[in-house]
């Protein structure tokens, strides 16, 4: 048996890695978006393509993201793959008409004729110091248009694993790169094969027996580090990180609850219509008589998300989610 | 010594010498629409051509009477007659090769059947019974679109993508006036001449967006006036002259598919049917108004012209208008047929393979039907 050298890597060069493997992979596979060429993408994600592969693969288009999705379409529709970039989550709006009366259901009005493959990589999420418009979470309205998937790493392996699956899928996938997690780094061996999961399956990245934290992307290192500051109030906290919101995974999600009998989901987007509402009323339909509590959520509050400086007060944190795990000791009548 | 010392001495540098990127003159259009019917220019016009066209022209306008009726008659549920507009409907079809693409709007039905799609099938959006009944690559015609200008940064992908293929592929793609406001009409065209895509834009300029006049969409001199901003020749025509806007809309798609890039084409037309079999056009315009297009029938331009020619002789003249006829009937007899429907087919096209949450949906639904037909029993 050899052992395998892991060096540590950011999730950022997972990313780069698994768009240079699928454009070698498949001479179909196309990245364009505003600054993804000479400079690399303002993360740096696409840094190299379009010297490796050549402008016509990897392009520079005008700063314009319904146009940019628009023509991913039309290159969709003549046997392409286009994988766009949309900068930053809320640079994505303008692109929201393309992406919802086009791109999710393309598939669907032409009766299966016109399957439409196009990854569309967003860069969402805060706790990075952006300015207004580089911090939303806008996963809700992905995942509430039928005809989208949407998935979001956690860790860098996931990153590529889950980037390459999007890529590989003939459908329409919106990936959600938590971009503080950019620079979060792993062992990770870049050189290996790396695995590809396939898109729908949660994974419980910690094992625990006293309640189940539900969450996915920015906040999974997040719930971790709670689950380790639980420990010493006695709580043994499993973690799971759901990976993909669409499709979603009820059976890890319901088999790990009903182990536990406690849940609390976890999100940086806002709580009111966010999509904790729908995982805690999924588990709560399947899960009702194994609950000793009722499901709770630790989300971003119902607000634009603020500026810098007051971000924190705004994530959910540590504290916060031990505060919700502490109120999981309820009582009838509490 | 300091800038503010330099005060009085100080001279600015000047910018570095500008040069417009394109010469704009090549760019505008004539003053006045393109013509060809009526003027010397229609000596030179292939008569095996006007004889398409005018076959397709007759069709189309019976085609659009059937259709209204069918609305009445509820077979339909809505129909944007292009009533007045046929010709720009004829031309665009006609005037592709069978590797290019049609990118049509919600009003351009005739474009599609004139391109080869079934009559019924390119009514199932307005039917009902589905979105789109055809398959797009069939015919290389993209699905009817509803949303206004989105089509058009679709086609130039196509475009853009055959030619990266190395495929001397064209896409024309079909707009109304209101629909060059909307921002997707401006970042197609602005993408189509940046990458120099072979993509052709038709805007039927029909005078109306459903009620609010061209003066309420626009400032522009003409809708064709708006290419040479992004830099691509910008061409008017009349839109009621086929053989007119063929000719125009043939040069685009020869420049294009020659690497020339794209172009834009304004066919002024008009609506002579309300904006759909919904609306009263009375509220909003003069009936003189539209008796002075009436006049300016493209059919009868047309025949005209065919006649001064002796190229339409009444034997011709009857048969294009048996086949007319006999369209008419198959669709009439077609549509009044009750779609066949299968509920299941809700879940059979979402995504590639169903999500466990729509698996659960698809259950419930065949558990309905189930029960609903033990009942019917």
């Amino acid at each position: 048996m050899t052992t395998v050298a892991l060096k540590p890597a950011t999730m950022a060069q997972a990313l780069t890695r698994a768009l240079r493997d699928a454009m070698a992979a498949d001479p179909t596979v196309h990245v364009l978006g505003e600054d993804v060429g000479a400079l690399g993408g303002v993360f740096r994600v696409t840094d190299g393509l379009a010297k490796e592969f050549g402008e016509d693969r990897c392009t520079d288009t005008p700063l314009a993201e319904a146009g940019i999705l628009g023509t991913a379409v039309g290159m969709a529709m003549y046997g392409l793959r286009p994988v766009v970039e949309m900068q930053f989550d809320a640079f994505a709006y303008p692109a929201f008409e393309q992406l919802i009366s086009h791109v999710a259901r393309m598939r669907n009005r032409t009766r299966g004729r016109m399957p439409l493959p196009i990854t569309v990589r967003v860069p969402y999420g805060g706790g990075i110091g952006g300015v207004e418009h580089h911090s939303d979470s806008s996963e809700a309205y992905y995942i509430a248009t039928p005809g989208l998937h949407v998935v979001t790493p956690a860790t860098v392996a996931d990153a590529y694993g889950l980037l390459r699956a999007a890529i590989a899928s003939d459908d329409p996938v919106v990936f959600l790169e938590p971009k503080r997690l950019y620079w979060s780094k792993d062992s990770w061996n870049p050189q290996e094969p790396q695995s590809v999961e396939p898109i729908g399956r949660a994974v419980v990245r910690r094992p625990g027996r006293s309640a189940t934290l539900i969450t996915y992307g920015p906040s999974v290192p997040v719930c971790l580090e709670a689950a380790e500051a639980a420990r010493a109030e006695g709580w043994d906290l499993e973690v799971v990180d759901l990976r993909s919101l669409v499709p979603f995974d009820d059976e890890t999600v319901a088999a790990s609850v009903r182990r536990t009998g406690r849940a609390v989901v976890v999100h940086e987007s806002g709580s009111f219509g966010g999509p904790g509402g729908e995982i805690a009323a999924r588990v709560t339909e399947r899960c009702f008589h194994h609950l000793e509590a009722p499901v709770l959520r630790v989300a971003g509050f119902d607000l634009p998300y603020p500026p810098p400086m007051l971000e924190r007060h705004h994530l959910p944190g540590v504290d916060r989610i031990l505060d919700a795990v502490a109120r999981l000791q309820w009582e009838a009548g509490n | 010594m300091t800038v503010m010392e330099q005060r009085g001495a100080y001279r600015p540098t000047p910018p570095p010498a500008w040069q417009p990127r394109t010469d704009p003159a090549p760019l505008l259009p004539d003053a006045e629409p393109y013509r060809v019917l009526g003027t010397e220019a229609a000596a030179q016009a292939d008569p095996e051509l006007l004889r398409r066209l005018y076959a397709q022209l007759v069709r189309g306008r019976r085609y659009n009477v059937q259709a209204t009726a069918l609305t009445k008659q509820g077979r339909l549920a809505v129909y944007p007659s292009s009533t007045g507009q046929e010709a720009c409907e004829v031309a665009a079809a006609l005037v592709l090769q069978e590797r290019d693409w049609l990118f049509p709007s919600y009003r351009d039905t005739l474009a599609v059947v004139a391109r080869g799609v079934d009559p019924v099938e390119a009514l199932t959006l307005l039917r009902g019974d589905w979105h789109t009944g055809y398959d797009p690559h069939e015919h290389r015609v993209a699905p009817l679109c509803t949303p206004l200008a989105t089509q058009l940064p679709h086609a130039v992908g196509l475009a853009h993508a055959a030619r990266l293929k190395g495929d001397d592929v064209v896409a024309l793609a079909l707009v109304g006036d209101g629909g060059t406001s909307e921002g997707d009409f401006h970042e197609a065209l602005n993408f189509a001449a940046v990458w120099q895509a072979p993509v052709v834009f038709l805007v039927q300029n029909n005078g109306f967006a459903i009620s609010v006049p061209l003066a309420k969409q626009t400032a522009a001199p003409s809708l064709a006036h708006k290419a040479v901003g992004y830099g691509m020749p910008g061409r008017l025509v009349d839109g009621n002259d086929a053989a007119a806007v063929h000719e125009v809309l043939a040069d685009a798609v020869r420049r294009a598919r020659e690497g020339g890039g794209p172009t834009l084409v304004e066919a002024v037309t008009y609506r002579i049917d309300a904006h759909t079999n919904a609306d009263d056009a009375t509220r909003y315009r003069a009936d003189a108004e539209v008796e002075t297009w009436r006049e300016h029938d493209p059919i009868e331009l047309l025949e005209r012209e065919m006649n001064a020619r002796g190229l339409l002789d009444e034997d011709t003249r009857r048969t294009v208008r048996e086949a007319a006829e006999e369209m008419a009937a198959d669709l009439r007899a077609r549509m009044n047929q009750d779609a066949v429907l299968d509920p299941m087919d809700l879940f059979s096209h979402v995504y590639a393979e169903p999500t466990p949450q729509l698996r659960e949906q698809q259950a419930l639904l065949r558990a309905e039907l189930e029960a609903e037909q033990e009942g019917a029993h």
